[in-house]
């Protein structure tokens, strides 16, 4: 298990060297998106207005306070369930080239086989742990779409963001399935199988 | 003694204090975590270490810092607000108008909501509308309960988080299938839940009733019940034990990433049923384990738990 801190954007190179377990921070931009975010750019076909390549993408829907100067206030910033927006993963890799997906609750084999072809990660956010993640998001530099508030596409600058796991590599593995496969067995010898 | 002798009527204020402590019990239950579940993060952090696995104490570790960090910046623990439910005790000797204590917690909420602020969650089912106040149609949920010998009001209040909540099932299995077929579908409701409800989780199980009773059950076991606490019924609280070493064998462990720390507890709370049904229903919540309390007294007076 080996430790990192990644500041975006991220090569393929960058990304490929992580393995599973790998301990990542990182600095500098993360972007902000969730369901109806990708839903305009998949299901709507709309562009995103910034350049997403060599990013990391964050599956959020902050909790914010605008200011009069148009500018927007963190005011609790957590992570969603990535399982529900799975179906986004090989575009967003494929035809933006984001490099990092950091979320909770993992991807589907879908996902882990779009993560090896294209060169991704998805890194493991702990679920629920918003009071960390809040301040570690040092400001919320940038927002587009905000008639889809909250769920409209945020620029984030953090600092150590994480510690994140790295919990689907670029080779194909899966933390998640990992555990799976082996919770199933072990039910299986509980005789419930 | 004399039917007035025996009943007392609570301040004039009452309904007042009351939406103040249901506005605080909201805010309250959202930044502290409560002690019992700080020992059961901390047992799970010993446990982890012990075991060498480096990711789950790592994660463990994370939780930990969260909690200290929402305590020392008064912020929350995490960014879903849940929906609100209470737990409403009602001491048979006060003479209280129910419909304006429901109105009273209601009204709590909605403060909350406005002067924290807190994000809303709560939205009509099928137009997905957003209330804005965090209540709405049947929201908040207030189960309210009669003590006998009582002049007080005991109200414990959660936020239900979505994450742990969409991990809901119920089944009616056949008495045939025994204990055993309760066992075997709890494991694979654990199972298909895997890292979604935010683990390490707590457990609640319903046994018997109706299915909407079971239902009810599974939730108060979940939510309303302590870590640490077992089940009167001998048999209920071994059963409690046993799916407590199972569900922590599987491996699943902290956030789904591997580990033994999957579950803090499993609580199991029962009601007899019916000779040919067997209802088993499964509620989770999450390690955040949100929940606050307070004991009023017919004067308005808090003590807050």
């Amino acid at each position: 298990m080996a430790e990192h801190t990644l500041a975006p954007p991220l090569s393929e190179v960058d990304v490929r060297k992580l393995t599973l377990e790998d301990s990542v921070l990182i600095n500098g931009t993360v972007f902000g998106i969730r369901d109806a975010t990708q839903i305009r750019i998949f299901d709507e076909g709309i562009q995103p207005p910034v350049d997403l390549s060599g990013s990391v993408c964050l599956h959020t829907a902050p909790g914010v306070r605008k200011l009069p100067n148009g500018k927007y206030e963190k005011l609790s910033v957590g992570t969603t369930t990535s399982t529900r927006m799975d179906r986004f993963v090989p575009g967003l890799l494929e035809r933006y080239r984001v490099r990092a997906l950091v979320g909770k609750g993992g991807l589907s084999q879908t996902s882990v086989d779009a993560m090896q072809k294209f060169g991704g990660v998805y890194l493991a956010i702990v679920g629920g742990a918003a009071a960390l993640e809040t301040m570690q998001i040092e400001e919320i530099e940038d927002v587009w779409w905000e008639d889809l508030m909250p769920e409209c596409l945020w620029k984030f600058r953090v600092k150590n963001f994480g510690p994140l796991v790295v919990a689907i590599d670029s080779l194909g593995h899966s933390l998640y399935r990992n555990v799976q496969e082996l919770a199933a067995e072990r039910i299986r010898q509980f005789g419930f199988g | 003694m004399t039917p007035s002798d025996s009943h007392s009527t609570p301040d004039i204020h009452i309904y007042e204090t009351l939406e103040l402590v249901a506005r605080d019990l909201y805010i309250k239950a959202l930044q502290e975590i409560p002690p019992d579940v700080r020992a059961g993060l901390s047992h799970g952090l010993e446990t982890e270490k012990c075991d060498g696995n480096q990711t789950a104490g790592r994660i463990l570790l994370v939780i930990l810092d969260n909690i200290r960090v929402a305590d020392e910046q008064k912020t929350l623990v995490c960014q879903d607000t849940g929906l609100p439910i209470f737990k409403v005790l009602v001491g048979e000797r006060l003479n209280i108008d129910i419909a304006r204590l429901k109105e009273s917690l209601r009204r709590g909420c909605v403060r909350a909501t406005a002067e924290r602020p807190l994000r809303s969650n709560t939205v009509h089912p099928l137009t997905r509308k957003h209330t804005g106040t965090n209540t709405g149609h049947g929201i908040p949920v207030i189960k309210l309960d009669v003590v006998p010998d009582s002049d007080l009001i005991e109200i414990q209040m959660a936020p239900k988080g979505s994450g742990s909540e969409n991990m809901s099932f119920l089944k009616m299995l056949n008495p045939s299938e025994g204990v055993k077929g309760i066992k075997k579908f709890v494991l694979q409701c654990i199972f298909e839940s895997g890292a979604r409800p935010c683990p390490p989780m707590i457990v609640g199980i319903g046994l018997g009733g109706t299915s909407d009773v079971a239902m009810s059950l599974a939730k108060e076991a979940s939510t309303f019940r302590h870590i640490g606490s077992r089940s009167s019924d001998p048999d209920v609280a071994k059963l409690e034990e046993e799916l407590l070493g199972k569900i922590n064998e599987t491996g699943i462990g902290p956030q789904g990433l591997g580990g033994t720390t999957t579950a803090m507890a499993v609580n199991i709370e029962w009601a007899h049923t019916h000779i040919s049904q067997n209802p088993v229903a499964v509620n989770i919540q999450c390690w955040r384990g949100e929940r606050a309390e307070v004991v009023l007294d017919g004067n308005g007076k808090a003590t807050w738990k």
